[in-house]
Protein backbone atom coordinates (compact mmCIF):
# COMPACT_ATOMS: atom_id res chain seq x y z
CA UNK A 1 0.00 0.00 0.00
CA UNK A 2 2.63 2.50 1.10
CA UNK A 3 4.44 3.87 -1.90
CA UNK A 4 1.35 3.48 -4.05
CA UNK A 5 -0.89 6.12 -2.45
CA UNK A 6 0.33 9.72 -2.26
CA UNK A 7 1.02 10.67 1.35
CA UNK A 8 -1.37 13.29 2.80
CA UNK A 9 1.66 15.10 4.12
CA UNK A 10 5.30 14.71 3.25
CA UNK A 11 8.05 16.80 4.79
CA UNK A 12 11.63 16.24 3.73
CA UNK A 13 14.79 17.85 5.07
CA UNK A 14 12.99 20.87 6.48
CA UNK A 15 15.17 23.51 8.15
CA UNK A 16 14.17 26.85 9.57
CA UNK A 17 15.93 29.59 11.49
CA UNK A 18 14.21 32.67 12.94
CA UNK A 19 15.59 36.08 11.90
CA UNK A 20 17.43 36.35 15.23
CA UNK A 21 19.45 33.28 14.21
CA UNK A 22 17.73 30.80 16.53
CA UNK A 23 17.46 27.49 14.70
CA UNK A 24 13.99 26.08 15.23
CA UNK A 25 14.01 23.19 12.74
CA UNK A 26 17.14 21.25 11.85
CA UNK A 27 16.13 18.76 9.22
CA UNK A 28 12.65 17.31 9.75
CA UNK A 29 11.39 14.34 7.70
CA UNK A 30 7.83 13.19 8.21
CA UNK A 31 5.22 11.41 6.12
CA UNK A 32 1.53 10.91 6.94
CA UNK A 33 -0.71 8.45 5.07
CA UNK A 34 -4.22 9.65 4.19
CA UNK A 35 -6.66 9.12 7.06
CA UNK A 36 -3.90 8.61 9.62
CA UNK A 37 -4.10 10.28 13.05
CA UNK A 38 -0.68 11.21 14.36
CA UNK A 39 0.33 13.00 17.55
CA UNK A 40 3.25 15.42 17.48
CA UNK A 41 4.83 15.38 20.92
CA UNK A 42 7.68 17.35 22.35
CA UNK A 43 8.71 19.69 25.16
CA UNK A 44 8.10 23.44 25.08
CA UNK A 45 10.31 25.18 22.55
CA UNK A 46 11.01 21.98 20.60
CA UNK A 47 9.78 23.50 17.32
CA UNK A 48 6.25 22.07 17.22
CA UNK A 49 4.47 25.33 16.40
CA UNK A 50 7.19 26.32 13.93
CA UNK A 51 6.67 23.04 12.13
CA UNK A 52 2.90 23.51 12.08
CA UNK A 53 3.19 26.99 10.56
CA UNK A 54 5.27 25.50 7.75
CA UNK A 55 2.47 23.18 6.72
CA UNK A 56 0.45 25.98 5.12
CA UNK A 57 3.33 28.20 4.10
CA UNK A 58 2.99 30.90 6.76
CA UNK A 59 6.59 30.29 7.74
CA UNK A 60 9.05 29.45 4.98
CA UNK A 61 12.47 30.31 3.72
CA UNK A 62 14.68 27.49 4.97
CA UNK A 63 15.89 24.52 2.92
CA UNK A 64 13.60 21.52 2.65
CA UNK A 65 10.28 20.64 1.12
CA UNK A 66 6.68 20.29 2.29
CA UNK A 67 4.05 18.53 0.18
CA UNK A 68 0.33 18.27 0.90
CA UNK A 69 -1.21 15.34 -1.01
CA UNK A 70 1.57 15.65 -3.53
CA UNK A 71 1.25 19.42 -3.96
CA UNK A 72 4.38 21.33 -2.92
CA UNK A 73 4.00 24.34 -0.61
CA UNK A 74 5.36 27.21 -2.72
CA UNK A 75 5.03 30.45 -0.74
CA UNK A 76 5.50 32.73 -3.76
CA UNK A 77 2.58 31.35 -5.76
CA UNK A 78 -0.67 32.92 -4.53
CA UNK A 79 -3.05 30.50 -6.24
CA UNK A 80 -1.09 27.48 -5.04
CA UNK A 81 -0.88 28.79 -1.49
CA UNK A 82 -4.64 29.40 -1.45
CA UNK A 83 -5.18 25.74 -2.37
CA UNK A 84 -2.64 24.64 0.26
CA UNK A 85 -4.48 26.65 2.92
CA UNK A 86 -7.69 24.93 1.90
CA UNK A 87 -6.08 21.51 2.20
CA UNK A 88 -4.43 22.20 5.55
CA UNK A 89 -6.81 23.29 8.29
CA UNK A 90 -5.06 24.59 11.38
CA UNK A 91 -6.99 24.89 14.63
CA UNK A 92 -5.06 27.22 16.89
CA UNK A 93 -4.74 26.85 20.62
CA UNK A 94 -6.73 29.89 21.70
CA UNK A 95 -10.17 29.87 20.07
CA UNK A 96 -10.41 33.64 20.66
CA UNK A 97 -7.60 34.04 18.16
CA UNK A 98 -9.43 31.98 15.62
CA UNK A 99 -12.97 33.26 16.06
CA UNK A 100 -12.95 36.91 15.14
CA UNK A 101 -16.22 37.48 13.31
CA UNK A 102 -19.27 38.83 15.14
CA UNK A 103 -21.30 35.61 14.92
CA UNK A 104 -20.51 31.90 14.88
CA UNK A 105 -22.03 31.35 11.42
CA UNK A 106 -20.14 34.27 9.88
CA UNK A 107 -16.92 32.97 11.33
CA UNK A 108 -17.45 29.48 9.96
CA UNK A 109 -18.27 31.06 6.59
CA UNK A 110 -15.07 33.12 6.53
CA UNK A 111 -12.78 30.35 5.28
CA UNK A 112 -14.97 28.97 2.47
CA UNK A 113 -15.95 32.52 1.43
CA UNK A 114 -12.26 33.27 1.00
CA UNK A 115 -12.19 30.28 -1.34
CA UNK A 116 -14.95 31.88 -3.40
CA UNK A 117 -17.87 29.77 -2.14
CA UNK A 118 -21.11 31.80 -2.09
CA UNK A 119 -24.86 31.55 -1.69
CA UNK A 120 -26.61 28.32 -0.75
CA UNK A 121 -23.45 26.24 -1.06
CA UNK A 122 -21.84 28.47 1.57
CA UNK A 123 -24.86 28.02 3.82
CA UNK A 124 -24.67 24.26 3.35
CA UNK A 125 -21.01 24.21 4.26
CA UNK A 126 -21.62 26.25 7.40
CA UNK A 127 -24.51 24.01 8.49
CA UNK A 128 -22.54 20.86 7.72
CA UNK A 129 -19.45 22.00 9.64
CA UNK A 130 -21.48 23.16 12.65
CA UNK A 131 -23.44 19.91 12.64
CA UNK A 132 -20.18 17.91 12.60
CA UNK A 133 -19.13 19.52 15.90
CA UNK A 134 -22.63 19.57 17.38
CA UNK A 135 -22.96 23.35 17.46
CA UNK A 136 -25.81 23.86 14.98
CA UNK A 137 -28.12 25.55 17.47
CA UNK A 138 -25.50 28.20 18.30
CA UNK A 139 -24.99 29.49 14.76
CA UNK A 140 -26.24 33.02 15.39
CA UNK A 141 -24.58 33.50 18.74
CA UNK A 142 -21.64 35.74 19.56
CA UNK A 143 -18.49 33.61 20.00
CA UNK A 144 -17.70 35.44 23.21
CA UNK A 145 -20.88 34.18 24.84
CA UNK A 146 -20.04 30.50 24.30
CA UNK A 147 -18.21 28.34 26.82
CA UNK A 148 -14.54 27.62 26.20
CA UNK A 149 -15.26 24.06 25.08
CA UNK A 150 -17.94 25.29 22.67
CA UNK A 151 -15.57 27.89 21.24
CA UNK A 152 -12.94 25.20 20.68
CA UNK A 153 -15.53 23.14 18.80
CA UNK A 154 -16.56 26.13 16.68
CA UNK A 155 -12.87 26.71 15.92
CA UNK A 156 -12.73 23.14 14.59
CA UNK A 157 -15.86 23.85 12.53
CA UNK A 158 -14.32 26.99 10.98
CA UNK A 159 -11.62 24.77 9.56
CA UNK A 160 -13.89 21.84 8.62
CA UNK A 161 -16.00 24.22 6.51
CA UNK A 162 -13.03 24.48 4.15
CA UNK A 163 -13.14 20.68 3.67
CA UNK A 164 -9.47 20.19 4.52
CA UNK A 165 -7.50 17.09 3.71
CA UNK A 166 -5.41 17.36 6.81
CA UNK A 167 -6.54 18.77 10.12
CA UNK A 168 -3.81 20.21 12.32
CA UNK A 169 -4.71 20.81 15.95
CA UNK A 170 -2.55 22.83 18.31
CA UNK A 171 -3.15 21.61 21.87
CA UNK A 172 -6.78 20.60 21.25
CA UNK A 173 -7.41 19.49 24.84
CA UNK A 174 -5.84 22.45 26.67
CA UNK A 175 -8.12 24.26 29.12
CA UNK A 176 -11.00 21.87 28.49
CA UNK A 177 -12.91 20.23 31.30
CA UNK A 178 -12.97 16.40 31.15
CA UNK A 179 -16.45 16.27 29.58
CA UNK A 180 -15.56 18.78 26.84
CA UNK A 181 -12.30 16.92 26.34
CA UNK A 182 -14.14 13.65 25.78
CA UNK A 183 -16.74 15.29 23.50
CA UNK A 184 -13.97 16.77 21.37
CA UNK A 185 -12.27 13.37 21.17
CA UNK A 186 -15.52 11.81 19.93
CA UNK A 187 -15.86 14.53 17.29
CA UNK A 188 -12.26 14.11 16.14
CA UNK A 189 -12.63 10.33 15.94
CA UNK A 190 -15.73 10.69 13.76
CA UNK A 191 -14.01 12.92 11.17
CA UNK A 192 -12.75 11.20 8.03
CA UNK A 193 -9.63 13.36 7.65
CA UNK A 194 -5.94 13.03 8.30
CA UNK A 195 -5.12 14.51 11.70
CA UNK A 196 -1.87 15.90 13.03
CA UNK A 197 -2.28 16.77 16.68
CA UNK A 198 0.25 18.82 18.63
CA UNK A 199 -0.19 18.06 22.31
CA UNK A 200 1.28 17.79 25.78
CA UNK A 201 -1.70 15.71 26.83
CA UNK A 202 -0.16 12.25 26.44
CA UNK A 203 -3.22 10.21 27.49
CA UNK A 204 -5.19 12.15 24.85
CA UNK A 205 -2.58 11.30 22.24
CA UNK A 206 -2.79 7.65 23.23
CA UNK A 207 -6.57 7.64 23.01
CA UNK A 208 -6.82 9.34 19.62
CA UNK A 209 -3.62 8.68 17.70
CA UNK A 210 -2.28 5.17 16.94
CA UNK A 211 1.01 6.76 15.85
CA UNK A 212 3.15 9.46 17.44
CA UNK A 213 6.30 11.36 16.59
CA UNK A 214 8.51 13.15 19.09
CA UNK A 215 10.25 16.36 18.13
CA UNK A 216 13.01 17.86 20.24
CA UNK A 217 15.48 20.62 19.50
CA UNK A 218 14.25 20.93 15.91
CA UNK A 219 14.65 17.26 15.01
CA UNK A 220 12.31 14.27 14.93
CA UNK A 221 13.78 11.94 17.52
CA UNK A 222 11.21 9.16 17.55
CA UNK A 223 8.43 7.85 15.32
CA UNK A 224 6.34 4.84 16.19
CA UNK A 225 3.19 3.49 17.76
CA UNK A 226 2.02 5.78 20.54
CA UNK A 227 1.82 3.06 23.17
CA UNK A 228 5.40 1.91 22.46
CA UNK A 229 6.78 5.44 22.66
CA UNK A 230 4.90 6.32 25.84
CA UNK A 231 5.99 3.07 27.51
CA UNK A 232 9.67 3.77 26.76
CA UNK A 233 10.63 5.51 30.00
CA UNK A 234 14.16 6.29 28.95
CA UNK A 235 13.11 7.93 25.68
CA UNK A 236 10.38 9.90 27.41
CA UNK A 237 12.62 11.15 30.20
CA UNK A 238 15.37 12.25 27.83
CA UNK A 239 12.93 14.57 26.03
CA UNK A 240 11.21 16.07 29.05
CA UNK A 241 8.01 14.13 28.42
CA UNK A 242 6.16 12.92 31.49
CA UNK A 243 3.00 10.91 31.88
CA UNK A 244 0.44 11.99 34.48
CA UNK A 245 1.01 10.42 37.89
CA UNK A 246 -0.18 6.83 38.01
CA UNK A 247 -0.90 6.57 34.28
CA UNK A 248 0.15 3.27 32.69
CA UNK A 249 0.01 3.50 28.89
CA UNK A 250 -0.04 -0.27 28.33
CA UNK A 251 -2.91 -0.82 30.76
CA UNK A 252 -4.77 2.15 29.28
CA UNK A 253 -4.30 0.78 25.79
CA UNK A 254 -5.68 -2.62 26.84
CA UNK A 255 -8.72 -0.93 28.38
CA UNK A 256 -9.17 1.16 25.24
CA UNK A 257 -9.00 -1.92 23.01
CA UNK A 258 -11.57 -3.68 25.18
CA UNK A 259 -13.88 -0.64 25.01
CA UNK A 260 -13.57 -0.48 21.24
CA UNK A 261 -14.39 -4.21 20.93
CA UNK A 262 -17.68 -4.02 22.88
CA UNK A 263 -18.62 -0.39 23.46
CA UNK B 1 -28.19 38.53 14.31
CA UNK B 2 -29.05 41.24 16.77
CA UNK B 3 -28.76 39.12 19.90
CA UNK B 4 -25.65 39.96 21.83
CA UNK B 5 -24.74 42.96 19.75
CA UNK B 6 -26.77 45.32 21.81
CA UNK B 7 -24.86 48.38 22.92
CA UNK B 8 -26.00 50.71 25.69
CA UNK B 9 -27.65 53.01 23.13
CA UNK B 10 -29.59 50.25 21.41
CA UNK B 11 -33.24 49.59 22.21
CA UNK B 12 -34.45 46.15 21.23
CA UNK B 13 -37.89 46.67 19.68
CA UNK B 14 -39.81 45.48 16.70
CA UNK B 15 -40.81 48.49 14.62
CA UNK B 16 -40.82 49.55 10.98
CA UNK B 17 -37.77 51.72 11.72
CA UNK B 18 -35.87 48.82 13.30
CA UNK B 19 -36.57 46.72 10.23
CA UNK B 20 -35.17 49.26 7.75
CA UNK B 21 -31.80 48.43 6.20
CA UNK B 22 -29.00 50.12 8.13
CA UNK B 23 -27.49 52.00 5.20
CA UNK B 24 -30.71 53.88 4.37
CA UNK B 25 -31.03 54.97 8.00
CA UNK B 26 -27.44 56.22 8.08
CA UNK B 27 -27.95 58.23 4.90
CA UNK B 28 -31.25 59.66 6.16
CA UNK B 29 -29.73 60.78 9.48
CA UNK B 30 -26.69 62.36 7.80
CA UNK B 31 -28.85 64.27 5.28
CA UNK B 32 -31.27 65.36 7.99
CA UNK B 33 -28.42 66.68 10.15
CA UNK B 34 -26.90 68.57 7.22
CA UNK B 35 -30.25 70.24 6.47
CA UNK B 36 -30.67 71.18 10.13
CA UNK B 37 -27.19 72.66 10.29
CA UNK B 38 -27.53 74.79 7.13
CA UNK B 39 -30.93 76.21 8.17
CA UNK B 40 -30.49 79.88 9.20
CA UNK B 41 -30.78 80.22 12.97
CA UNK B 42 -33.65 82.71 12.79
CA UNK B 43 -36.02 80.21 11.13
CA UNK B 44 -37.68 79.30 14.43
CA UNK B 45 -40.70 77.67 12.82
CA UNK B 46 -38.46 75.39 10.72
CA UNK B 47 -36.74 74.09 13.87
CA UNK B 48 -40.16 73.41 15.37
CA UNK B 49 -40.97 71.40 12.25
CA UNK B 50 -37.76 69.39 12.55
CA UNK B 51 -38.55 68.62 16.18
CA UNK B 52 -41.98 67.35 15.12
CA UNK B 53 -40.34 65.12 12.47
CA UNK B 54 -37.98 63.64 15.08
CA UNK B 55 -40.89 63.10 17.45
CA UNK B 56 -42.75 61.33 14.65
CA UNK B 57 -39.82 58.98 13.97
CA UNK B 58 -39.47 58.28 17.71
CA UNK B 59 -43.15 57.30 17.89
CA UNK B 60 -42.82 55.06 14.82
CA UNK B 61 -39.70 53.43 16.28
CA UNK B 62 -41.46 53.00 19.64
CA UNK B 63 -38.63 54.73 21.49
CA UNK B 64 -39.94 56.35 24.73
CA UNK B 65 -39.36 60.08 25.12
CA UNK B 66 -37.82 59.69 28.57
CA UNK B 67 -35.32 57.12 27.28
CA UNK B 68 -34.24 59.58 24.57
CA UNK B 69 -34.12 62.53 26.97
CA UNK B 70 -31.84 60.68 29.41
CA UNK B 71 -29.34 59.79 26.69
CA UNK B 72 -29.53 63.24 25.13
CA UNK B 73 -27.81 64.61 28.24
CA UNK B 74 -24.56 63.81 26.45
CA UNK B 75 -24.85 67.24 24.82
CA UNK B 76 -24.89 69.04 28.19
CA UNK B 77 -21.24 70.18 28.06
CA UNK B 78 -21.96 71.93 24.75
CA UNK B 79 -25.15 73.49 26.07
CA UNK B 80 -23.18 74.87 29.03
CA UNK B 81 -20.96 76.64 26.54
CA UNK B 82 -24.08 78.00 24.86
CA UNK B 83 -25.34 79.41 28.18
CA UNK B 84 -22.18 81.47 28.50
CA UNK B 85 -22.61 83.08 25.08
CA UNK B 86 -25.42 85.59 25.88
CA UNK B 87 -23.51 86.78 28.96
CA UNK B 88 -20.19 87.17 27.21
CA UNK B 89 -21.44 88.24 23.76
CA UNK B 90 -20.76 91.58 22.09
CA UNK B 91 -23.04 94.20 20.47
CA UNK B 92 -26.66 95.15 21.12
CA UNK B 93 -27.92 94.11 24.56
CA UNK B 94 -31.30 93.51 26.17
CA UNK B 95 -32.22 93.45 29.85
CA UNK B 96 -33.88 90.36 31.22
CA UNK B 97 -34.50 89.75 34.93
CA UNK B 98 -31.82 92.28 35.71
CA UNK B 99 -29.28 90.52 33.49
CA UNK B 100 -27.78 92.36 30.56
CA UNK B 101 -27.75 89.85 27.67
CA UNK B 102 -26.22 90.17 24.24
CA UNK B 103 -28.78 89.73 21.45
CA UNK B 104 -26.18 88.21 19.18
CA UNK B 105 -25.13 85.90 22.00
CA UNK B 106 -28.74 84.81 22.52
CA UNK B 107 -29.04 83.90 18.86
CA UNK B 108 -25.72 82.04 19.08
CA UNK B 109 -26.88 80.09 22.12
CA UNK B 110 -30.16 79.19 20.43
CA UNK B 111 -28.26 78.12 17.35
CA UNK B 112 -26.04 75.70 19.28
CA UNK B 113 -28.85 74.42 21.45
CA UNK B 114 -31.41 73.82 18.69
CA UNK B 115 -29.08 72.30 16.11
CA UNK B 116 -27.13 70.30 18.69
CA UNK B 117 -30.26 68.81 20.23
CA UNK B 118 -31.78 67.88 16.86
CA UNK B 119 -28.52 66.27 15.72
CA UNK B 120 -28.10 64.32 18.95
CA UNK B 121 -31.71 63.13 18.89
CA UNK B 122 -31.42 61.96 15.27
CA UNK B 123 -28.20 60.06 16.04
CA UNK B 124 -29.73 58.55 19.17
CA UNK B 125 -32.70 57.32 17.14
CA UNK B 126 -30.32 55.75 14.63
CA UNK B 127 -28.40 54.05 17.44
CA UNK B 128 -31.58 52.96 19.20
CA UNK B 129 -32.92 51.24 16.11
CA UNK B 130 -29.72 49.73 14.68
CA UNK B 131 -27.34 47.20 16.23
CA UNK B 132 -23.60 47.81 16.10
CA UNK B 133 -23.23 44.93 13.69
CA UNK B 134 -25.80 46.43 11.32
CA UNK B 135 -24.20 49.87 11.55
CA UNK B 136 -20.89 48.40 10.38
CA UNK B 137 -22.68 46.46 7.62
CA UNK B 138 -24.48 49.64 6.54
CA UNK B 139 -21.24 51.63 6.38
CA UNK B 140 -19.68 48.82 4.40
CA UNK B 141 -22.51 48.85 1.86
CA UNK B 142 -22.17 52.63 1.60
CA UNK B 143 -18.60 51.97 0.38
CA UNK B 144 -16.96 53.26 3.51
CA UNK B 145 -13.25 52.31 3.07
CA UNK B 146 -12.90 48.63 4.07
CA UNK B 147 -10.05 49.45 6.44
CA UNK B 148 -12.47 51.37 8.66
CA UNK B 149 -15.23 48.77 8.57
CA UNK B 150 -12.73 45.98 9.25
CA UNK B 151 -11.33 47.87 12.23
CA UNK B 152 -14.87 48.32 13.52
CA UNK B 153 -15.70 44.65 12.97
CA UNK B 154 -12.66 43.62 14.98
CA UNK B 155 -13.41 46.13 17.69
CA UNK B 156 -16.92 44.73 17.91
CA UNK B 157 -15.58 41.21 18.34
CA UNK B 158 -12.68 41.88 20.68
CA UNK B 159 -13.96 44.67 22.90
CA UNK B 160 -15.53 42.08 25.23
CA UNK B 161 -12.41 39.90 25.17
CA UNK B 162 -10.31 42.95 26.06
CA UNK B 163 -12.69 43.99 28.81
CA UNK B 164 -12.50 40.45 30.18
CA UNK B 165 -8.71 40.54 30.08
CA UNK B 166 -8.73 43.86 31.90
CA UNK B 167 -11.20 42.55 34.47
CA UNK B 168 -9.12 39.42 35.15
CA UNK B 169 -5.97 41.50 35.53
CA UNK B 170 -7.78 43.80 37.93
CA UNK B 171 -9.04 40.87 40.02
CA UNK B 172 -5.51 39.44 40.08
CA UNK B 173 -4.19 42.82 41.28
CA UNK B 174 -6.86 43.11 43.94
CA UNK B 175 -6.17 39.55 45.10
CA UNK B 176 -2.64 40.59 45.89
CA UNK B 177 -3.77 43.40 48.12
CA UNK B 178 -3.74 46.24 45.60
CA UNK B 179 -6.07 48.94 46.82
CA UNK B 180 -5.17 52.28 45.27
CA UNK B 181 -6.28 55.29 47.29
CA UNK B 182 -3.82 57.92 46.21
CA UNK B 183 -2.54 59.10 42.89
CA UNK B 184 0.99 57.78 43.45
CA UNK B 185 -0.43 54.29 43.87
CA UNK B 186 -1.72 54.31 40.33
CA UNK B 187 1.51 52.89 38.93
CA UNK B 188 0.34 49.27 38.99
CA UNK B 189 -2.75 50.30 37.06
CA UNK B 190 -0.68 52.13 34.46
CA UNK B 191 1.62 49.13 34.08
CA UNK B 192 -1.49 46.98 33.73
CA UNK B 193 -2.69 49.14 30.85
CA UNK B 194 0.69 48.68 29.18
CA UNK B 195 0.53 44.92 29.67
CA UNK B 196 -2.98 44.90 28.24
CA UNK B 197 -1.73 46.76 25.19
CA UNK B 198 1.07 44.22 24.66
CA UNK B 199 -1.33 41.32 25.08
CA UNK B 200 -3.71 42.83 22.54
CA UNK B 201 -0.87 43.46 20.14
CA UNK B 202 0.28 39.85 20.37
CA UNK B 203 -3.27 38.63 20.05
CA UNK B 204 -3.61 40.75 16.91
CA UNK B 205 -0.68 38.88 15.41
CA UNK B 206 -2.12 35.49 16.31
CA UNK B 207 -5.53 36.44 14.91
CA UNK B 208 -3.86 37.52 11.69
CA UNK B 209 -1.99 34.20 11.40
CA UNK B 210 -5.22 32.31 11.98
CA UNK B 211 -6.91 34.41 9.27
CA UNK B 212 -4.08 33.79 6.81
CA UNK B 213 -4.42 30.08 7.50
CA UNK B 214 -8.00 30.28 6.33
CA UNK B 215 -7.13 31.97 3.06
CA UNK B 216 -7.44 35.67 4.03
CA UNK B 217 -6.09 37.87 1.25
CA UNK B 218 -6.67 41.36 2.64
CA UNK B 219 -10.41 41.68 2.07
CA UNK B 220 -13.19 40.34 4.21
CA UNK B 221 -15.55 38.37 1.97
CA UNK B 222 -18.95 39.99 1.39
CA UNK B 223 -21.53 37.39 2.22
CA UNK B 224 -24.31 38.79 4.34
CA UNK B 225 -27.42 39.92 2.53
CA UNK B 226 -27.89 42.10 -0.51
CA UNK B 227 -28.30 45.85 -0.85
CA UNK B 228 -31.33 47.59 0.64
CA UNK B 229 -34.61 47.28 -1.32
CA UNK B 230 -35.96 50.41 -3.01
CA UNK B 231 -38.89 50.45 -0.59
CA UNK B 232 -36.46 51.04 2.32
CA UNK B 233 -34.78 53.89 0.47
CA UNK B 234 -38.15 55.48 -0.31
CA UNK B 235 -39.39 55.14 3.27
CA UNK B 236 -36.26 56.57 4.87
CA UNK B 237 -36.09 59.40 2.31
CA UNK B 238 -39.24 60.80 3.92
CA UNK B 239 -37.23 62.25 6.82
CA UNK B 240 -34.64 64.31 4.88
CA UNK B 241 -37.15 65.26 2.16
CA UNK B 242 -39.66 66.52 4.72
CA UNK B 243 -36.87 68.41 6.51
CA UNK B 244 -35.74 69.96 3.24
CA UNK B 245 -39.35 70.90 2.50
CA UNK B 246 -39.65 72.64 5.85
CA UNK B 247 -36.38 74.49 5.30
CA UNK B 248 -37.37 75.69 1.82
CA UNK B 249 -40.86 76.66 2.95
CA UNK B 250 -39.40 78.59 5.86
CA UNK B 251 -37.02 80.50 3.58
CA UNK B 252 -39.74 81.29 1.02
CA UNK B 253 -42.32 82.43 3.54
CA UNK B 254 -40.06 84.90 5.33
Amino acid sequence: MIGVTTPALRISGLHFAYPDGREALRGVDLSLAPGERVALLGPNGAGKTTLVLHLNGILHGGPGRVEISGMPVTPGDRAAIAEIRRRVGIVFQDPDDQLFMPTVAEDVAFGPANLGVRGTELDDRVSEALAAVGMSEHRDQVPHHLSFGQRRRVAVATVLAMRPEILVLDEPSSNLDPASRRELAEILESLPVTVLMVTHDLPYALELCPRSVIIDDGRLVADGSTVTLLADRELMASHRLELPFGFDPVAAMTALAARRKNP
Amino acid sequence: MSAGHAHPLHLERDSPIHRLSPEVKIVAVVLFTVIVVVTPRTEFAAFGGYALLIAGVAVLARVPALWLAKRATIELPFVLLAVALPLAGQGERVDWLGLSLSVDGLYGAWNIFAKGTLGVLASLLLAATTTMRDLVLGLDRLHCPPVFTQIMTFMLRYIDVLADDARRMRIARLSRGYDPRFLWQVKAFAVGVGALFLRSYERGERVYLAMLSRGYTGRLPQITGGPAPGRDWALSAVLPVAAAGIAVAGLLLT
